[in-house]
């Protein structure tokens, strides 16, 4: 086998790397992952991505910063150390509500934030990976595991047929930034 | 993304007829028949406190669909475009429903059933100590000009704003379409000062003495929440029978994330209003609450809470249920129930109190202003084409997706 581990097929025109995508699912061909500029409606379903679990995370997340402020006004203001406010009793729910729901937004948000730099290793001082540049500017790209497929000559005929402007045969997964 | 291919028949026009159209007229007949026996049997408060209720919620309704038309308007918002005109028939009702509200309230009002917290015209006078502005603010005169000042503006922007659709449909062209977001911008800016003095005049001072600065907000989140549960009703029994084709999960997705969003700003309003009495435990204040929580109220205080916040939450949460056009329709018309009890819990305790109940009035005359308003909206619907085939969005709206 050759060196090649991606096949990216660059598009100038959405409509047509979406026709793209129907030739190589038709030839059986699996598709790594498409890159565009901007967000493409449907095509989630057509690429069979699973639904995103982030919603589990901030689940997570929020449940924790309910827990944390509950027990936190709980601990200060019915056990440590209770204060007569306004005549009402210690453990006055209602008061602790707001926080309650603060905390759990703020846990929240923070938690999707960790979550998304995590998922896509953007850390601080990293430099970030992509697989095409131009991925953020002008160009729609599929990009082909060179190693799960028979014959590349194939796909780059699928490529061009279907419209693509470029064809680049990557021996490195990502180009950075750099 | 590339066009939708669609072969849609925008011109295709409902017709009220058979079941809906038997439906209602047997809606209203019980709803007239209710209120016969609630005078022949004496209880003329609770009847009148009744109409009230559900004439108020009816003008509710028929405004946030016109609300809603605006607000998409001045958005420039596009996936709304291809159901806008089943809100515009709730705002083309708007004129109707606001003549009911004026003569329940008048009616009320000079037979002294109604605002007899202040209203007392001489018979026992001197029971109220207000301030003299607030005496003047609560005088009949003024009371019932405001009401019909406020209810004739909206329903002008209504007619207006459904007749420019109309044009559009005609004519073509963006005029029409300009002219409505110029118009929608005046109508959000009168309706968004006038609707808390609305709520404020028509139920808030069912209990003169007491007030709440949330209570204009309050009732306009429970306005829009039940205008987005009916609009959301209207559009899935529409499709259930086989109009509006273009009209697909993601509309219906839309609908819902709206009846979603505002169920939890009404709670969000209804519980700022009641943390700030809960705290500050003023017993002018409190005493609003305290009579709520009591007695045969309590359990319907509860009830309201577990409605209006708990199931649209634990239903609706999910991104499949607001998609599933029967679980959207089910939390709808629990939603509509529910704000006739959050209606109910605003008007009756601090009115008949003990006296209230559950009975034949209550539910007839809620079925006779469900039949009104299902024969109105219905007949102003069947007057025009179910889409706005010539609005500069309607492609948009076809090919919506989320």
């Amino acid at each position: 086998m050759s060196k090649i581990k991606y096949i990216l097929g660059l598009f100038d025109d959405p409509d047509q790397m979406m026709h793209g995508i129907d030739k190589l699912q038709e030839n059986k061909i699996g598709i790594y992952d498409v890159y565009t500029p901007m967000p493409i409606h449907g095509i989630e379903d057509k690429l069979g991505v699973k639904r995103s679990r982030l919603g589990i995370v901030a689940f997570i997340c929020g449940i924790t910063g309910t827990f944390t402020a509950f027990s936190l006004m709980y601990y200060t203001m019915v056990y440590d150390w209770p204060m007569n406010v306004g005549g009402k009793p210690n453990f006055a729910i209602p008061n602790f509500i707001p926080i309650t729901f603060e905390l759990t937004v703020l846990f929240c948000a923070l938690g999707m934030v960790a979550a998304f730099f995590f998922r896509n290793h953007l850390f601080p001082g990293r430099a970030p990976r992509v697989m095409e540049l131009r991925a953020t500017t002008d160009r729609f790209v599929i990009a082909i595991d060179a190693n799960a497929i028979a014959d590349s000559t194939q796909v780059d005929n699928l490529l061009k047929e279907a419209g693509a402007v470029e064809i680049k045969h990557n021996e490195r997964k990502y180009v950075s930034y750099e | 993304m590339g066009a939708h291919h669609h072969s849609y028949n925008f011109s295709e026009q409902f017709s009220f007829s058979g079941k809906a159209k038997s439906l209602s007229l047997i809606g209203i007949v019980i709803g007239v028949l209710a209120i016969a026996y609630g005078f022949v049997t004496g209880a003329t408060e609770r009847t009148f406190l009744n109409l009230l209720l559900m004439s108020y919620y009816f003008a509710c309704v028929c405004a946030a669909g016109l609300f809603f038309c605006a607000v998409q308007f001045v958005a420039q918002a596009g996936w709304s475009t291809s159901l806008l005109r089943v809100p515009q028939a709730f705002s083309k009702v708007l004129p109707f429903a606001s003549i009911i509200l004026v003569i329940v309230v008048t009616a009320g009002l000079f037979s002294h059933n109604l605002y007899n917290s202040w209203n007392h015209h001489g018979e026992g006078g001197g029971a109220h100590h207000f301030s003299p502005s607030k005496e003047f603010y609560l005088s009949p005169a003024f009371f019932l000009l405001r009401l019909v000042v406020f209810l004739a503006a909206y329903s002008f922007f209504g007619w207006f704003l459904s007749k420019l659709s109309v044009n559009e449909d005609i004519h073509g062209g963006l005029k029409s379409y300009e002219k409505s977001i110029k118009y929608s911008t005046i109508f959000l800016v009168i309706f968004g000062f006038t609707t808390p003095i609305w709520a404020f005049d028509t139920i808030m001072s069912l209990e003169a003495h007491w007030f709440s600065t949330m209570f204009g907000w309050y009732n306009f989140a429970a306005m829009w929440v039940s205008g987005m549960a009916a609009i959301s009703i209207v559009v899935i029994l529409l499709k259930k029978a086989g109009h509006m084709p273009w009209i697909r999960d993601s509309h219906i997705h839309n609908l819902g994330l709206f009846v979603f969003a505002f169920s939890i700003f009404w709670t969000y309003i209804w519980f700022a209003q009641f943390l700030l009495i809960y705290y500050a435990n003023m017993p002018e204040e409190t005493v609003y609450f305290y009579k709520r929580w009591e007695g045969f109220y309590l359990p319907l205080f509860w009830l309201n809470l577990i409605i209006n916040f708990m199931s649209p939450v634990l239903i609706l949460m999910s991104r499949d249920a607001k998609r599933k056009v029967n679980v959207l329709l089910g939390v709808s018309i629990l939603l509509i129930c529910g704000h006739w009890l959050d209606y109910y819990m605003m008007i009756m305790p601090g009115t008949i109190g003990e006296n209230a109940g559950f009975g034949i009035i209550e539910i007839g005359v809620f079925l006779g202003f469900a039949g009104l308003f299902t024969f109105s909206v219905l007949s102003s619907l069947s007057k025009a084409p179910l889409a706005p085939k010539n609005h500069p969005f309607m492609e948009e709206s076809l090919n919506h997706q989320i």
